[in-house]
């Protein structure tokens, strides 16, 4: 029975930092504190999964708990050492390291250096200076196993199921759901339009491109100003803009209702026009 | 009313209800005519619970009020049919709702404070859009950065009754929270 420690490349660079050299492996009880030399462990197979800790504070209780330390007695120097060299290996795996965790690594080295320098006499309540970290650690903790205490409480959909029944004839008498627009509708009432808009086309003038971005802002600034915020979708239209004016208002109206600022709903047919009516409406 | 009619339509109303009903909802909403009290309500409820005690749908009570919902013990053969229904909570985000609901009410960098990283916009928002946290005023400090608190969805999402159900690994932070812990219980 072999186990191997994870963190045993670990140990190479360490170095004199390190204050206990920790075993590679244990082999039937006895320490192994070398790599064995005729045998190859690719250099990503132990590393620990580093971006896995949730922050600095994380990593400070997972090194804590690995050493088999107490928070209330916490040995900042080793633990400090340890720290530095995971934010190293974190480095080397290319992890986007965030601040926090040199924030961190400051606040240990200063921890350090202060539990270094003689107290100064005068001081009557010096306070311990690993204080502070050693209340977050422990509240941080706490905080660990509520979340997992959290996570394992029964949870809908996932343990349990919320019963439902219908009435039906409740159900019945609810109002339908409007209809609900298929593209090659939308589609055929922009065929409809171009072809109108081939009825008003007199002269062209050079005009300026049309942005679908002002479009967007322009058709939601008029559906604030229509009574219930909807409109036609043929109202939306600028006839002066011409055939790109429709065909930017089609690509807004696309992208608003990609973007769930307006909803399309289609009214009953108009039969005198023979065709139908898609109410642009505003989202909530 | 006939007791057994009186039941039926409570059952009935708890299975077609949107979420959970307090006995307070089902007086004003069922019986607006009849004379019925908190008490026989009650009585009828332990009623329906004890009916469904050994059934594959149980009658639980909740933050909110009463649910019918699937037998817990069913949880593993049940899921299967809805693999992909239930949310995957990372560990940022359970953590940072842990928080939450312990030490609310409280603001963003608060949390910030406990976890040591910075809190994503992410798991706020998804927080708030699952009805799990809400915005519960501002703090009067420069800025004044919204204060957080769970809701009664959270702890029936959670099959919780009450926050005072959360186990005790924290000093209950201050008066504002238990005051808050009492609030919500006589809500619900």
């Amino acid at each position: 029975m072999i186990k191997l420690n994870a963190n045993n490349h670990m140990n190479e660079h360490q170095g004199e930092m390190h204050q206990q050299s920790l075993p590679l492996a244990f082999v039937r009880g006895k320490q192994v504190l070398e790599k064995p030399k005729e045998l190859y462990i690719p250099e990503q197979a132990l590393a620990v999964q580093l971006a896995n800790f949730e922050g600095p504070l994380d990593l400070l209780l997972y090194l804590i708990k690995k050493q088999k330390f107490d928070i209330a007695d916490l040995p900042i120097a080793p633990i400090t050492a340890q720290y530095l060299i995971y934010l190293e290996q974190m480095k080397e795996q290319g992890i986007d390291l965030a601040a926090d965790y040199l924030v961190m690594a400051a606040t240990l080295a200063e921890i350090k250096s202060r539990l270094l320098l003689p107290a100064p006499v005068i001081d009557e309540e010096e306070q311990d200076p690993r204080a502070e970290l050693m209340r977050k650690l422990e509240e941080y903790q706490s905080i660990k196993e509520a979340a997992s205490w959290l996570e394992q409480q029964p949870q809908i959909d996932r343990d349990i199921f919320v019963a439902k029944a219908e009435d039906i004839e409740l159900k019945k008498h609810a109002t339908p759901a409007a209809d609900t627009v298929v593209l090659s509708q939308l589609v055929d009432a922009f065929r409809h339009i171009m072809k109108r808009q081939a009825a008003y086309e007199h002269h062209h003038v050079e005009r300026e491109l049309i942005s679908c971005k002002e479009k967007m802002s322009f058709i939601l600034s008029l559906l604030e100003q229509q009574p219930l915020f909807s409109s036609d979708f043929v109202r939306l239209i600028v006839p002066a803009e011409g055939r790109q004016g429709i065909v930017v208002t089609f690509m807004a109206v696309l992208e608003l209702l990609k973007e769930q600022a307006i909803s399309i709903t289609l009214e009953a047919e108009h039969s005198m026009q023979n065709r139908s009516t898609f109410l642009v409406e505003k989202s909530a | 009313m006939k007791a057994q009619s009186a039941k039926n339509l409570i059952e009935a109303a708890l299975f077609i209800s949107d979420k959970p009903m307090s006995i307070q909802a089902i007086k004003q909403k069922l019986f607006t005519q009849q004379t019925i009290t908190g008490r026989e309500i009650s009585q009828i409820l332990q009623e329906l619970a004890l009916d469904y005690q050994d059934r594959g749908i149980n009658l639980v009570k909740l933050a909110q009020g009463y649910r019918f919902q699937t037998n817990s013990s069913l949880s593993k053969q049940l899921s299967t049919l809805y693999n992909d229904r239930a949310p995957k909570n990372s560990q940022a985000l359970i953590e940072t709702l842990a928080i939450i609901a312990y030490k609310q009410p409280i603001t963003r960098s608060e949390i910030e404070e406990i976890r040591g990283v910075a809190v994503s916009s992410s798991i706020i928002k998804t927080l708030l859009e699952r009805s799990w946290i809400k915005v519960t005023g501002y703090k009067e400090v420069p800025g004044r950065p919204s204060l957080l608190g769970t809701t009664v969805e959270f702890l029936d999402y959670f099959s919780l009754t009450s926050l005072a159900q959360l186990p005790e690994i924290l000093p209950i932070q201050d008066s504002h929270t238990s005051e808050l812990i009492t609030k919500l219980e006589t809500e619900a």
